[in-house]
């Protein structure tokens, strides 16, 4: 009795590493001969972040940043407003940061429009309501959806308390004015909302809002890197954040 | 038994339904689909015969690459190097999607949903 158990132990045992040991010699080998690499031009950031001037106004009607992100992008132009897609819009100050308003305030901050995107937040709850992991956060702090595993199910619209998150109600592609053909586009089902442009990082290019921005609202850079742009504005200028008592941790700033 | 007869015909009528794409067809192969080449490029990515059998597995481990690792380059057959992108690296090349991807596609009955969301040429254009 207590030879066969013990002989039993043993090659439960050895099939263990058996079974083990494929996957472990699988992942050496993919390791050792690894075909792919980043693209040398890529731009170098720990935490990427993004810095909006609210002191500065934009000129009447201006929309070059929300245009050329959207163009980048494909994002469709919906007839209805109940199917509309949003990367990048415009907020009310009250209601962009609600809570942080009082009587007092200057009268030019409270009727600046704000400029909106993902939030690129440190504690996404977005990330973490996601049942198939495709929002995900990268470790430069992009908040970052493979479409290819959105089910659709939304839970992460009902998780951002920012709406930065649209979900495609129909086929966006006959409602994209011009394709560009170097980006796809989405399909019905699928949630879509701000990548911070890492296609364009990844080319070693700014974000199209950053680059379109003639008046100089609106800056990216790398919060790590203490010499950086941002870095700079926030230390001589004071900061406000969107809903920061949710503690999400937003990424985007907001120059007072 | 009843109706025997009756029951013997249908079966070998049934029988016969049933295994007439068998020998409507037995002795003749069925004829390959035949696929328009790129012209602009002689070499793929890998050989043609691994491109043959692992394209699907290539895409996808590019897809992974690409939106979950932040890798974007790949280093291909001879050490040439390739952005990693079905619609703009791919589809520069085998820009005749019916005449390439479709027609093996609807050969073997598969149809890949890729197209829902990457631009096919046609669209490129
Ligand atoms: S703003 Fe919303 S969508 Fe963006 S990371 Fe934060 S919670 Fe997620
Ligand atoms: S960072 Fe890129 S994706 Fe995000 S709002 Fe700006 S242009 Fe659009």
């Amino acid at each position: 009795m207590e030879r066969s158990r013990r002989s039993f132990l043993k090659i439960a045992g050895i099939s263990v590493l058996g079974v083990g040991a494929k996957p472990l010699s699988q992942a050496l080998a993919a390791a050792q001969g690894s075909k792919t690499g980043p693209d040398p031009r890529a731009l170098p950031g720990k935490r990427w972040a993004m810095v909006v001037d609210l002191k500065k106004p934009c000129p009447d009607n201006c929309r070059d940043c929300f245009e050329a992100c959207h163009k980048t992008h494909n994002v469709p132009s919906m007839p209805n407003p109940k199917d509309e897609v949003k990367w990048i819009w415009n907020e009310s100050f009250p209601h962009a940061f609600p809570g942080q308003e009082h009587d007092f305030l200057d009268e030019a901050l409270k009727k600046h429009p704000v400029i909106v995107l993902c939030n690129h937040c440190d504690n996404p709850p977005c990330v973490r309501v996601c049942p198939t992991k495709a929002t995900f956060k990268r470790e430069d702090g992009i908040v970052m959806m493979d479409y290819h595993r959105c089910i659709g199910c939304r839970f992460c619209m009902a998780g951002c308390p920012f709406g930065a998150r649209s979900l495609n109600w129909r086929d966006p592609r006959p409602f994209i004015k011009e394709l560009n053909k170097e980006f796809p586009t989405r399909t019905r089902g699928v949630v879509e909302k701000c990548n911070f442009c890492e296609e364009r990082l990844a080319k070693g290019q700014k974000p199209a809002c950053v680059e379109a921005c003639k008046e100089k609202v609106l800056f990216f850079g790398d919060l790590e890197d203490a010499g950086s742009e941002i870095r700079r504005l926030l230390k001589v200028r004071t900061a406000i954040r969107r809903k920061p008592q949710l503690g999400t941790m937003p990424q985007v700033y907001y120059l007072v | 038994m009843y109706n025997a007869g009756k029951i013997i015909i249908g079966l070998v009528v049934f029988v016969a339904l049933m295994t007439f794409p068998f020998w409507y067809n037995a002795g003749r192969a069925a004829v390959a689909p035949e696929l328009v080449l790129p012209t602009k490029e002689k070499q793929c990515v890998e050989s043609t015969s691994f491109m043959r059998a692992k394209h699907m597995e290539l895409i996808d481990e590019w897809r992974h690459a690409v939106v979950r690792e932040g890798q974007r380059i790949y280093v291909g057959l001879g050490g040439k190097k390739f952005d990693m992108s079905l619609q703009n690296t791919c589809m520069s090349c085998h820009n005749e999607k019916e005449k390439f991807c479709d027609r093996c596609h609807t050969y073997v009955a598969v149809s890949p949903n890729c197209w829902s969301c990457h631009l096919e040429p046609k669209e490129m254009k």
